[in-house]
């Protein structure tokens, strides 16, 4: 039996992606909304609910980053060119935010209140950064002769910043549902109150974004059936389960809310952020460089797949393992004398 | 591709690279000590143990964060700036770095939040576990991250396909290519002693202020045994490094050590003023006759000078020759530190040693010199290719801009100008304070940090903002 490694490692990388918007969105989220807390406590126990999981959450990105360039050098390398700028602002965002974990404590009264900041300005940063490298991504990417041929600001534009709003939102929401799922007292009920929001803004937001990304490119038209002609049901009724389970996802959020759930919030997002994520890879597949260059053409060799799945079948189930432990340990709601910093 | 992006491109990596060996630099030694700290502290319950740990977990805690922040732009940078480079050295090298993240980058992550934050949710040995497989993550990020390196040094273990791309024939070939284990040595050894000259330093600085500080005491017998023994081990180390540039690297070698004429009998040049364009050294010291004998061969082998090379394959060679003399004569400062110490031990006067505790000091900051000077050896003296002589620089880099490049390496200087001096600062006001152990015993629920928290040790102060 021989295996599609292209499709496996394909499968890989974009679980690795979704692991990642998961897991960092909900501590980026935590930082978005770290300027509506109420006391300097309150921002306290913010970060310390995710001081523990944040390194190991964004080290999902560099396995998407690492592995794209593993795994499918042309993508990388066309997608690294064509996103320069959103990329770089990415990780000078995300530098700022990372340093202010530790920072934060050390810092006097100046200090503190800049790296308190620069902890909210780093998150947001970094969502908007991954806003437009995701919209630009979606609208396509200009390729000639295997490489980036584009210009360096055709991520900016009207579609990419609905885009970058709408993951700001969806990513506040996952931050508002963990610190429901994560807190108590007066911290629990702001967070509600910053869910109810996100996921009112993340309706809207979703629903325009999907609108508008039926306009971006025919081909993703074509597959939820608009076609030039008009709308074929025929295509659109195997696809419609994608969209039920986003509404399903807010629907949960919104009667956890209602119930004054603490946990059932946390995993309606995460089932809004599956609905999208399944939808966009819908709309490409098998494109990896939209919508010149498919997956099976951005392929690394079939030797360095086949070495690199080896080492993946047998870490991949550790690494989940541990991961999974160490949020174990973690667990349960976190006081203002946590007894961390 | 223009010169203007290419040497900027450089410019921004170079920066960035330099900026970020700094950390895992210190870190991979100092993982490795709070280790031995916590194992020390389990088996003898000496609460100075405890609470040098407790105090360099926290200096561990934010050199540990820059570097993971500045790590994850390498993991982008390689793409954003050298896509064409990506793309070549993938199907080769491409497993080696997914590898690294794989085995090395989760591993570190992950237990880096129970080692410090989890004392009071696990128990000792679990805790205890848990900064070793952090400690141990470093060396196998080391390992992948120099392997991968090394191939690009001397390539091998590969074949170029008809279409111009490579292909991997032998995986261990790629992995242990034959620069691999010497600088592997070399590069984990200088960990060691980047970290023991910190520590070392940190502790000679105390004791100037209090001589029976028991905490610095220890930490200072711990640092200087370490450098006592690593840094003569590092020469014997560097020497085999040196060989194998010999055997494999020729026009490195000569670019290091400025020959610039293929002869048998080279003299070994001292100092001067190499200049590239005129082929000959300025104001040169040299002993004749001596050169052979330091790269361990006979006096009648032929050692290949720049003249064998087609000039545009040299590298900056006055930037390599200068490099590797700094690097070079701070070995032998780290040397002579570690034999006056060890002497001042064994006599029982280091503690007042007043000399030797300022020059401890002075020593500090010297590893990392070090380390960076040794790798621009390393890297300068691999130019101008980036897999040597498979792919140059100047065709490795991506089809950007001047205009994206050089605003993004002006955005890059001003947030690392922000970030590491805010950092050193912090780290520099940590040792200041030093080691308190009155404070060490966990303050009684309700208002206390957890003793395993970065600031366990630290009083609590107001938390504003």
């Amino acid at each position: 039996m021989t295996l599609d490694l292209p499709l496996i490692w394909a499968g890989l990388i974009a679980t690795a992606v979704l692991l990642y918007v998961l897991l960092d969105g909900f501590d980026l989220g935590v930082g978005i909304l770290f300027p509506f807390a109420r006391s300097p406590a309150e921002r306290d126990v913010m970060m310390d609910s995710i001081a523990p999981v944040w390194d190991g959450n964004e080290t999902w990105l560099v396995l998407g980053g690492g592995g794209l360039f593993a795994a499918f050098p042309l993508a990388y390398g066309i997608l690294a060119p064509a996103f320069y700028l959103p990329l770089i602002l990415m990780l000078l965002a995300l530098i700022l935010r990372g340093v202010a974990f530790e920072f934060r404590l050390h810092g006097r009264k100046r200090g503190k209140a800049f790296w308190t900041f620069a902890f909210a300005a780093g998150s947001l940063g970094a969502t908007i950064a991954q806003g437009f490298v995701l919209g630009g991504f979606i609208q396509g990417v200009t390729v000639a002769d295997g490489r980036f041929a584009g210009q360096p600001f055709d991520w900016l534009t009207p579609y990419t910043l609905l885009v970058a709003a709408g993951l700001v939102a969806g990513y506040a929401l996952l931050g508002g549902c963990w610190l429901m799922w994560k807190t108590q007292d007066q911290l629990h009920g702001d967070a509600r109150r910053w869910s109810a929001i996100s996921a009112a803004a993340v309706g809207v937001l979703l629903f325009a974004v999907s609108l508008a990304t039926l306009f971006v490119h025919p081909r993703i038209a074509d597959r939820w059936g608009f076609t030039g002609e008009g709308f074929d049901v025929a295509t659109f009724l195997p696809h419609l389960p994608i969209p039920l389970l986003g509404a399903a996802g807010l629907g949960v959020v919104a009667v956890g809310l209602w119930k004054r759930s603490h946990g059932w919030p946390f995993l309606g997002g995460a089932l809004v952020f599956l609905s999208g994520y399944i939808g966009l890879a819908v709309s490409f597949f098998p494109s990896i460089v939209p919508y010149d260059i498919d997956f099976r053409t951005a392929a690394n060799a079939d030797n360095a797949l086949g070495l690199m799945l080896w080492g993946i079948a047998i870490l991949l189930p550790a690494i989940l393992g541990y991961t999974v432990w160490v949020y174990w340990i973690f667990r349960g709601k976190v006081s203002a004398d946590a007894g961390y910093h | 591709m223009d010169f203007d992006a290419i040497l900027l491109a450089r410019l921004q990596f170079a920066f960035t690279i330099a900026f970020h060996i700094i950390f895992p630099s210190f870190t991979i030694g100092l993982a490795s000590f709070l280790a031995v700290l916590e194992g020390l502290w389990l088996g003898t319950r000496r609460e100075v143990f405890r609470n040098l740990y407790l105090f360099w977990v926290k200096i561990f805690a934010l050199s540990f964060g820059m570097g993971v922040v500045s790590g994850v732009v390498m993991s982008y940078e390689l793409g954003t700036n050298w896509s064409e480079f990506s793309k070549m050295a993938a199907p080769v090298i491409g497993p080696l770095l997914a590898f690294e993240v794989l085995t090395a980058f989760f591993l570190e992550a992950s237990f880096l939040g129970v080692m410090l934050f989890g004392w009071k949710k696990v128990g000792p040995k679990l805790h205890f576990t848990a900064t070793v497989l952090v400690a141990i993550g470093t060396f196998i990020s080391a390992f992948w991250i120099l392997s991968a390196n090394s191939w690009m040094q001397h390539p091998t273990g590969y074949e170029m396909l008809a279409d111009g791309t490579l292909r991997a024939t032998d995986w261990m070939a790629v992995i242990f290519s034959p620069t691999f284990p010497s600088r592997l040595a070399h590069m984990s050894l200088a960990a060691f002693l980047t970290t023991s000259l910190v520590v070392g330093a940190a502790s000679a600085w105390q004791l100037l202020k209090d001589r029976t500080q028991p905490e610095s005491r220890m930490a200072l017998r711990m640092a200087v045994g370490m450098f006592a023994i690593v840094a003569p081990l590092q020469l014997v180390a560097g020497h085999y490094s040196g060989e194998t540039v010999r055997e494999h690297q020729p026009l490195k070698l000569a670019a290091i050590e400025a020959y610039w004429k293929t002869r048998a009998d080279q003299p070994q040049s001292l100092v001067g003023i190499p200049d590239r364009d005129a082929a000959k050294t300025h104001y040169e010291i040299e002993i004749p006759g001596i050169g052979n004998l330091i790269q361990g061969v006979s006096k009648d082998t032929v050692l290949q000078g720049l003249d064998s090379f087609p000039r545009e394959d040299w590298p900056v060679v006055g930037l390599v020759y200068w490099s590797f003399r700094i690097m070079v004569g701070l070995g032998l400062a780290m040397i002579a530190l570690g034999a006056w110490g060890v002497w001042l031990i064994w006599r029982r006067r280091v503690d007042d040693a007043g000399g030797f505790l300022w020059a401890t000091v002075a020593m500090g900051p010297t590893g990392f010199i070090a380390v960076i000077a040794g790798w621009i050896v390393a890297e300068v003296g691999r130019q101008p290719w980036t897999i040597y002589g498979v792919l140059r620089t100047a065709d490795s880099v991506s089809p950007v801009g001047v205009g994206q490049i050089s605003a993004s390496l002006l955005a890059f200087m001003i947030i690392y100008a922000i970030v590491f001096s805010a950092g050193g600062l912090y780290i520099l006001r940590l040792i200041a304070r030093g080691p308190a152990p009155a404070l060490a015993e966990p303050p009684p629920d309700g208002e206390g940090r957890a003793p395993g928290s970065p600031l366990a040790a630290a009083p609590a102060e107001p938390r504003e903002v």
